[in-house]
This record gives C-alpha cells, sequence and structure tokens, in this order.
C-alpha cells in the first residue's frame, strides 16, 4: 500500500489540473482514502512534486524479428553501456535498445505503458518471446493486416462477415491487440517489384484498392467494437506531396462515428506530411493536415517526431526501405514473409544541416503544436524517428517558443523556407503535453485503466521534480527538459522501480491481447483459412501463440 | 502418430508425424526419423564419471562455473529458446563467454549481415513466387532433404504451380547429388566465388569483363546467367556453407548481396543462409534480443562484448583463455581442431545433452537432458526465421535443457548474492 502525499496532480481524463492531493494505493490500484489503512502505508513525500499517471507509448517497434534483426545489423549501436550486469540485467544500446534496456528505459521517463506497432502475424511467437523479455512496462502488439492475402480475398469479395471473423482468428492466434495496417496493396505490389501510388491504385492479382481495403478494415474493426481503432500506416511514405494522400486517407472515415474513441488512428503522420513534388521543393504539408484533423471528430494521430542523431528505420513498409536504401546507400535488410506482407530495415541518421532532415524535424512540431491536445499523441515511432529516449526534448519544446528560437538556430535554413514552425507562437501547456503522452494515447488504445490517476486506474505513477505553480515551461525549458528525464520515482503496479531516475527494482508487466471470438462465427471461414494455408509454409495446426507460453497475458475480451 | 515439429535440421519440417511406440513416422526424411527414433542415452547425471542426482550434478556444475575466473557456455544450436535464454543470463551472470555453433559455421553471414543487411524473405515467399532459385554451395539433397519438396523447388505455391514454373540452378565446386534435380549445373573451382559473384555483378549492370572465364566458368555461361536472373520474376540463392567456409567467407556473402541489391532494381531477389541445426538461429536471435550481439560475446567487464574470432570458442581454446566450460547441445570434441580440444581436457568441461558423444568422454559434470520436440516442447527458429514450437509427445525421467539452466541460474544467483 501506497500513500502519495500532498502532490501536484495533472490528470486530463479527470479533469484535474495541478491540484494538490493525495494518492492512494492498494493491490497494484489507484483506490479511495479508506482503502487504506494510512499506518500500513509506504508515505512517498510529493510535496511540491508532479504527479502523473505513468506515460504511454502507443507506437514503438520494440519487439519482434524487424528490431532483432536491426540489433544484428548494427552492432555498433550496442557499444552504449547503460548499465552493467549486477542485481539488474546489463543493459545496452544507443538507440535500439536490448530487451532488458527498453524496459528499463522507458522506465527511466516515466513510461509505464509500450505497443509494439507492427508485429508480422506469422513471426507474433517471436514477438512475444521479445516482449516477454522487456521489464516492468506492461504491453501488447498489433499484427500487421493490410496486405494479408485473406483481407485482400474478403474486401475484393465485399464479405464483412467473413473479414470481422477473420480479424477475430488472427487477433486471438497472434494474440494480438489490434488492427494495424501497413502501406496497404503498395506491400503486395513490392512483391513484383512495385508499389502502390494512389489510394485508386490496383493491387496486383486482387483487384482491390487502398481505398477498398482501409475502409473495410476500419469498417469490420467499428463492427466488431474492438479496443482500439484501425491503425494506419498511410500509403506514399516518405514520398514529397504525399500529405494529399494522406487527408484523402483521413476523409475516408468521414461520418463515421463511435462515442468512446476515434474510428482512425493514422500513425507517424510526419513521415506522410510532405508537401512539393521532388526532394528539391519539398515542404510542410502540416498545416492542411492539423485543419483536417482538427476539424474531424473521429481521427487521431501521432507525431513520428524525428530526433537528430542515430536512428533506424524499420517499416512494414518494405517498398519504402528499399528507396531508402537507393537513396542513401546505406544496408539494407528486407522481409518477404509468407502471404501476410513484407518489412525493411535501413539505418539512418538525422542532421541538423541536412535540409531534408531538419524539415522533417520541423514538420514532426508543426504538427505536436498544431493539432489539437486531444488529438496528436507524441511519439518518435521509436527507432524509425530516433529514441523514446528523448520524449522529454519533445515535451520541452512543444511548451517552449524561446526553446525552439534556439534550436531552430542550428538546424537548415531550409526550414525556414519550407515550413512555418519559425511562425507558429503555441506553446502547450504542462496539461496538454501530459494529455498528449497519458490521458490521450489510452484512449486512443481503449485502455480504460492507464494513463489517468483516477479511482480503479492502474497504480502506474510517475512523480518529478516540477512545481507547476514555480517552474515556467516556456522560460524554464531547460528544467522540463532535464526533470522529465528523472523522475523522483516510477511506481508501476503499485511499486516502486525508479527513484531519483535510477532503476531500483525489476519488475514485469503484463501483455493485453483481444478476443473478439464471441462477436463472429468462427465456422464461417473455416475452409477459407485451410486453402489460405495451402500457401503457408507452416502447417494451420502449429501458427500461432498459446497464451501459456507468454509470461503475463491479459485477454481482454469484446463483447 | 503424434503430429510431430522435427528437431533435427534448419528445415524444421511442421508436418510430420511420429509414434513413439511403435517408433514409426510419417513424412519424416531419414535424417529427421534417425533423430526421433531411440538410440543410446547418458543414463544419470554423472560428477567425475560417477552417477549421482540432478541436484548434485547441478550444484557441482554451479561451483564450477562460479569459481572459474573465464567460463565458456558453449552450443546451444540444438535446444529452445527458452533453454538458450537461460543460458545467456546465467553467461551474464558468471561473467562468461557465450557462443554457439555458427562461430564455426555460418558466422560469416552474420559478418555480411553487419556489413551489407540482408535482403531475404520466408521459405513461404519462396514457395509462393520464386520462378527461380539457386543453391550456391548448399545441397538441399543431402543437407536439408525436404527443403526441395516443402519450399524451393517442387513446392507450389500462390503463383508457382508447378516444376515447370520454376528454374533451378546448382553452383558448386562438386557435382552434388543436388546437381541432379537442377535445370543447370554450373562447376567453379573452389575458392572462386568471390570472383564469380563480382563477375556476374558487372555482367547483371550491363559491363563487359576483360576475362574469358572466371572461375572455371566461361564468360558467355556467366552472361547467360546473369541474364537469366535479370528476367527472372522474383528468384532466390539459397547459399551453404560451401561460401562460408571457403575463401572469402563473409566477403563471399557480403558480395552475393550486393548482387541481391542490383538485381532487385530490376526485378525481385532475395538471399538466405541454409541453415544447419534446427535451432542454430535462435541460438543468434536470443542473445541478440537479451544482450544485442548473435555470438561472439563476452561478459568479463560486467556488459556484453562482441569479438568475432576473440570470443568465439575455438579461438578461445587455442588461446587457452577460458577456464571451464559448459556445452549445451554440441559436440565440440568431435568437431573442434585438436589444438582446441586438447585445452577441453586440461579444464573443467560440463555436458548437458541427450545423448552421449565425444564430449562426454571429456567431461567432468555430465547432466542428461530430455529430447527437444519428442520429450520437451519450446519454440525454435527455423531457417528463416519463422518461429515453431517444438512439441512434446511422451513424458520423460530426463530434466529439459530449460529446468536444468533454469535450476544452474537460481542457484547461481543465491550463490553470488549469498
Amino acid at each position: 500500500m501506497l500513500w502519495i502525499k500532498n502532490g501536484i496532480v495533472i490528470d486530463p481524463k479527470n479533469g484535474i489540473d495541478g491540484e494538490k492531493m493525495d494518492i492512494f494505493v492498494k493491490d497494484g490500484k489507484i483506490v479511495e482514502e479508506s482503502e487504506v489503512n494510512k499506518n500500513e502505508c509506504q508515505v512517498i513525500d510529493a510535496n511540491n512534486k508532479l504527479v502523473l499517471a505513468g506515460g504511454v507509448d502507443m507506437h514503438a517497434h520494440i519487439a519482434g524479428s524487424k528490431i532483432n534483426t536491426g540489433r544484428t545489423m548494427r552492432p555498433e549501436e550496442m557499444r552504449i553501456v547503460r548499465q552493467t550486469a549486477g542485481k539488474l540485467r546489463a543493459s545496452m544500446g544507443r538507440v535500439l535498445l536490448t530487451s532488458p534496456a527498453i524496459g528499463y528505459e522507458y522506465a527511466k521517463i516515466g513510461y509505464t505503458t509500450a505497443v509494439e506497432a507492427a508485429s508480422p502475424p506469422i513471426g507474433s511467437p517471436h514477438t512475444h518471446e521479445e516482449l516477454d523479455a522487456i521489464p516492468v512496462v506492461d504491453k501488447a502488439a498489433l499484427p500487421v493486416f493490410g496486405n494479408w492475402h485473406p483481407v485482400f480475398k474478403f474486401t475484393a469479395e465485399k464479405d464483412r462477415e467473413k473479414l470481422k471473423a477473420f480479424i477475430a482468428w488472427a487477433l486471438e492466434r497472434t494474440k494480438g491487440f489490434g488492427v494495424k495496417v501497413v502501406n496497404p496493396g503498395g506491400v503486395e505490389a513490392w512483391m513484383y517489384g512495385g508499389n502502390v501510388r494512389s489510394l485508386d491504385d490496383e493491387v496486383p492479382n486482387f483487384g482491390v484498392t487502398p481505398r477498398e481495403i482501409i475502409t473495410e478494415l476500419v469498417k469490420a474493426n467499428e463492427e466488431l467494437n474492438l479496443p482500439h481503432s484501425v491503425h494506419l500506416h498511410c500509403n506514399n511514405l516518405g514520398v514529397p506531396g504525399n500529405y494529399q494522400t494522406t487527408i484523402e486517407t483521413m476523409k475516408l472515415v468521414s461520418g463515421m462515428k463511435n462515442d468512446d474513441r476515434q474510428v482512425l488512428h493514422v500513425t507517424h503522420v510526419q513521415f506522410n506530411a510532405y508537401a512539393g513534388s521532388s526532394w528539391r521543393d519539398v515542404a510542410s504539408g502540416a498545416e492542411e493536415i492539423a485543419k483536417v484533423v482538427n476539424s474531424m471528430d473521429n481521427v487521431t494521430i501521432d507525431m513520428g517526431q524525428p530526433i537528430f542523431g542515430h536512428a533506424t528505420a524499420m517499416t512494414g513498409d518494405a517498398p519504402f526501405q528499399f528507396t531508402l536504401h537507393k537513396l542513401t546507400g546505406a544496408r539494407w535488410s528486407n522481409k518477404d514473409s509468407e502471404i501476410e506482407g513484407g518489412a525493411g530495415i535501413v539505418p539512418i541518421v538525422y542532421l541538423p544541416k541536412n535540409p531534408v532532415h531538419a524539415l522533417q524535424w520541423a514538420i514532426g512540431l508543426e504538427l505536436g503544436l498544431l493539432v489539437d491536445s486531444d488529438k496528436v499523441v507524441l511519439s518518435t515511432d521509436y527507432p524509425n524517428g530516433g529514441p523514446y529516449t528523448e520524449y522529454p526534448y519533445i515535451m520541452a519544446m512543444l511548451m517552449s517558443k524561446r526553446m525552439r528560437e534556439k534550436e531552430l538556430e542550428r538546424v537548415s535554413p531550409y526550414v525556414q523556407k519550407a515550413t512555418s514552425l519559425a511562425a507558429i507562437d503555441v506553446e502547450k501547456t504542462l496539461y496538454e503535453v501530459v494529455q498528449m503522452t497519458r490521458s490521450l494515447p489510452a484512449r486512443v488504445l481503449g485502455l480504460e485503466n492507464k494513463g489517468h490517476l483516477g479511482v480503479g486506474a492502474d497504480a502506474d505513477i510517475a512523480i518529478y521534480n516540477i512545481n507547476p505553480a514555480e517552474v515556467d515551461p516556456s522560460a524554464q525549458y531547460d528544467v522540463i527538459n532535464a526533470e522529465f528525464r528523472r523522475p523522483v520515482y516510477t511506481i508501476k503496479g503499485g511499486e516502486v522501480v525508479v527513484r531519483d531516475g535510477a532503476i531500483v527494482a525489476e519488475t514485469w508487466g503484463r501483455t493485453y491481447w483481444v478476443d473478439a471470438r464471441k462477436k463472429v462465427d468462427m465456422q464461417a471461414i473455416d475452409e477459407d483459412l485451410n486453402s489460405f494455408f495451402e500457401y503457408y509454409s507452416v502447417e494451420r495446426r502449429n501458427y500461432g501463440v498459446d497464451d501459456y507460453w507468454m509470461r503475463s497475458p491479459e485477454r481482454l475480451e469484446v463483447n | 502418430m503424434a503430429y510431430a515439429i522435427c528437431t533435427f535440421c534448419g528445415n524444421v519440417c511442421d508436418d510430420v508425424e511420429f509414434d513413439v511406440n511403435t517408433q514409426k513416422g510419417k513424412k519424416l526424411c531419414a535424417l529427421g526419423l534417425a533423430k526421433f527414433r531411440e538410440k543410446e542415452r547418458i543414463k544419470s547425471p554423472m560428477v567425475d564419471g560417477k552417477e549421482v542426482s540432478y541436484e548434485e550434478a547441478i550444484e557441482k556444475a554451479v561451483e564450477i562455473l562460479v569459481s572459474a575466473k573465464k567460463p565458456l557456455l558453449y552450443g546451444w544450436a540444438s535446444t529452445v529458446n527458452e533453454a538458450i535464454r537461460y543460458g545467456v543470463l546465467l553467461t551474464e551472470k558468471v561473467r562468461g563467454v557465450y557462443d554457439q555453433c555458427a562461430s564455426v559455421c555460418h558466422a560469416p553471414g552474420t559478418l555480411a549481415v553487419i556489413e551489407e543487411g540482408i535482403p531475404g524473405g520466408s521459405l513461404g515467399a519462396v514457395k509462393n513466387r520464386a520462378d527461380m532459385v539457386i543453391f550456391w554451395g548448399s545441397n538441399p539433397l543431402e543437407a536439408h532433404p525436404r527443403h526441395p519438396t516443402r519450399y524451393s523447388v517442387m513446392a507450389k505455391g500462390f503463383l508457382i504451380k508447378n516444376r515447370k514454373d520454376r528454374k533451378v540452378v546448382v553452383v558448386d565446386v562438386r557435382k552434388t547429388k543436388s546437381a541432379s534435380m537442377a535445370d543447370k549445373f554450373i562447376q567453379i573451382r573452389p575458392g572462386y566465388d568471390y570472383a564469380i559473384i563480382s563477375a556476374l555483378r558487372a555482367l547483371a549492370k550491363g559491363e563487359d569483363i576483360e576475362a574469358d572465364e572466371v572461375g572455371g566458368v566461361p564468360k558467355e555461361e556467366l552472361a547467360e546467367l546473369a541474364e537469366e536472373m535479370k528476367s527472372a520474376k522474383y528468384g532466390v540463392i539459397f547459399y551453404g556453407l560451401g561460401v562460408t567456409q571457403s575463401r572469402g567467407r563473409d566477403r563471399n556473402v557480403e558480395n552475393a548481396v550486393k548482387l541481391i541489391q542490383l538485381l532487385n532494381r530490376y526485378t525481385r531477389w532475395i538471399i538466405w543462409p541454409m541453415r544447419g541445426h534446427y535451432n542454430v538461429v535462435g541460438a543468434g536471435e536470443v542473445p541478440a534480443w537479451e544482450v544485442g550481439y548473435q555470438y561472439g560475446i563476452d561478459f568479463s567487464r560486467g556488459y556484453p562484448r562482441f569479438s568475432p574470432a576473440e570470443f568465439s570458442a575455438v579461438e578461445m581454446l587455442l588461446r587457452r583463455d577460458c577456464d571451464a566450460m559448459l556445452v549445451v547441445s554440441s559436440d565440440p570434441a568431435a568437431h573442434f581442431p585438436r589444438k582446441a580440444v586438447e585445452h577441453m581436457k586440461k579444464i573443467p568441461v560440463i555436458q548437458i545433452d541427450p545423448f552421449p558423444n565425444m564430449t562426454t568422454l571429456l567431461s567432468n559434470v555430465v547432466i542428461p537432458s530430455a529430447v527437444a520436440g519428442i520429450e520437451a516442447e519450446g519454440n525454435v527458429y527455423r531457417m528463416d526465421g519463422i518461429v515453431l514450437r517444438v512439441k512434446k509427445l511422451v513424458d520423460s525421467q530426463y530434466w529439459s535443457d530449460e529446468k536444468i539452466l533454469h535450476e544452474m541460474l537460481k542457484i547461481v544467483e543465491e550463490k553470488l548474492e549469498g
């Protein structure tokens, strides 16, 4: 039992903005004062300190074949020693981290939940093995659907019931959390050396278009009433002029409604927010995108903010990764996966003086500043845009125009010409940044007990040495940037795991997965599944993950 | 007859069946059947030749590992990921060196990944799409007998309806059994892989080469091959130890990857190694996520350092740089150079293995284990990284590798903290 005393709480979900209050914890949950015996409580003095729910990273590549191939390909990433082995594990990595380091580093910035954003379905046992090796945080994985042959087939046949049954089957087999879509149709075209360029390009051999795939998956997802919406990596990623495709894609869900959350989450939008017609005249399309997102009440996005320095591009968008390899000449790994899609991995370094990199950096910030704080989640698309350990930098930048002005001095002047970053006066408040890192990502994911501090919430709590009454983030951005990197406490499930910025205990979180089988007729696709498995190199009976293989699975049933 | 998943080679065939009572199998190749059939086992845990309990053997093993200055923990390719994970954690705890079988076979391929990456695909992608398949320095019919039927030559898939839809080429220094199933066999002079790949890169780019022949292959034949590769819709090179263990080693693979990079500017090509043991991929993947590297990992400073040929097993033994050794599911005494084995004879050796082998003869502590895939379950990675969970078909008196290593880790932790 914990008694967190006199903290200054910001909890947007419950409308609390800087109130001095006590928080009580019992059995890993936040409870009413009357539930605990104060004499038995461990008292945590939070006087003049900021008390928040643990951060929620809803889009990061933290487990599975992509990041592990990245580690193998880049031993140079592993030379940073964050912690030597002792009572705790050795913790290694610059931007790519080992599994123990991933959990530790999240806890060290006060984050307690992280979602692997793209798991190849057949690789899901590998994804879960790695998730199981990440300490502290709660986890989930999103299997990738947008280039899976059964999805093409049921979309082409306009058979929504079968598509829903297939989604329910796939989520159960992969122990997945929701429907991820990466460059729908484009990765299948890559199997023939191509890509799709618009929402209406036909996918080879299937006669369906990205427009139809996205629309059908969103409708199926909504009819199943899954906790999370479709989570979409748009077509044309990384192509100048692509902001128009992004806007067109968002408009596909106009008129659709869900009372609890968005119906479409568009991810790492920075990579899909370029105006212009080539890399010579590329510019920001962030303002246009922000206008559209702000005008819709059913679309959310995350930033995909690049951080200057090393990064590794790794996505299910295999044709894009090949393009990046050709563009930079860097190492390139590719993995075509059965009838499910593919993936690619390419090292990258974002340089402040490089006009394109500086532009990308500015676009990420523009999105974070111009989009309403209840519609844009803070992310770097780890490790594509850079390390999540730099979230405090992004938080500080969003809150301080002065900090941005200082940073603008060191980046390519191309940014002045091609973006409006310098002219943006918006300074997000602490409350808004807490929304973007806690309550909003939890709502986007549909995790009711995360991202807030109300009674019944999981006792995932971060306490920082920031007194909102005294600190002016606009002027004292260095305080914000420094203090969010060293929580006084990170508490996970009621246990103190970080003290003064250092890991003090290793705990193990849960892995959420969604079971929607009750909502569908599983028999209806039985024969179809048998025929799909003709094209697999494994037997149907050996496909997927059973929950007893997992360290700590938690099934969320959809009724 | 029970559904099984074969734990012999990197194919990890998951369509097989086996009956432990009658010892009969279905769909298993000769190699797989031999693995599944009963054979001589190590009867009991032993310390210095004397039969002891599991607990006593583990206690002794832990004592050896904890008191050693630099223990070498080697093997891992023929056990499940769960056991490998405990092995990695154990190595980190005792500040030893982790190395695995790849360091004497496919590790040059890993070095090539570090240089250039690996443009690859799953075996299912090959089965569905590949209209051109090249086996380069690999001999599937003898080393991976069901590879051609299940995945690569006769396999039917989404775009490939029968054998005629596929062109198969074998490149090797001798006419192997696999050459007989190929549409084209190209015999090259030993040690000329690199030069031939360079020639193919030039020819595929449309450049001329000055030589009339390279590595024993006439220029015309190479030009024809380059053209065929460019006009394939989806091609694959499956390379074997003929490439990684001949002159050039990792540079051969790196050059081949560059050829694949080039070909993807015209059409689609992938390349993949024909990995040997059923979970040698896992023996690299597990340490990669736990500590960042695949093999040759030293923990003596309390954090992992990777240095192939410094921390790989043979070199460690040749330098007499380790003072104890744990061997899991491997037989270095039979396969390592004589000088390396001589050092093994001088230091305490612990063996964990279901079957007696040459290493048993020089081991001070012998801990018999259950056979994964028959007596114990767990995750393994097929040669293409696809995960399968091998099954337990029958109960056994033997402890699994996973259980043995978990116990060892627990006792090591107690000793080090106590």
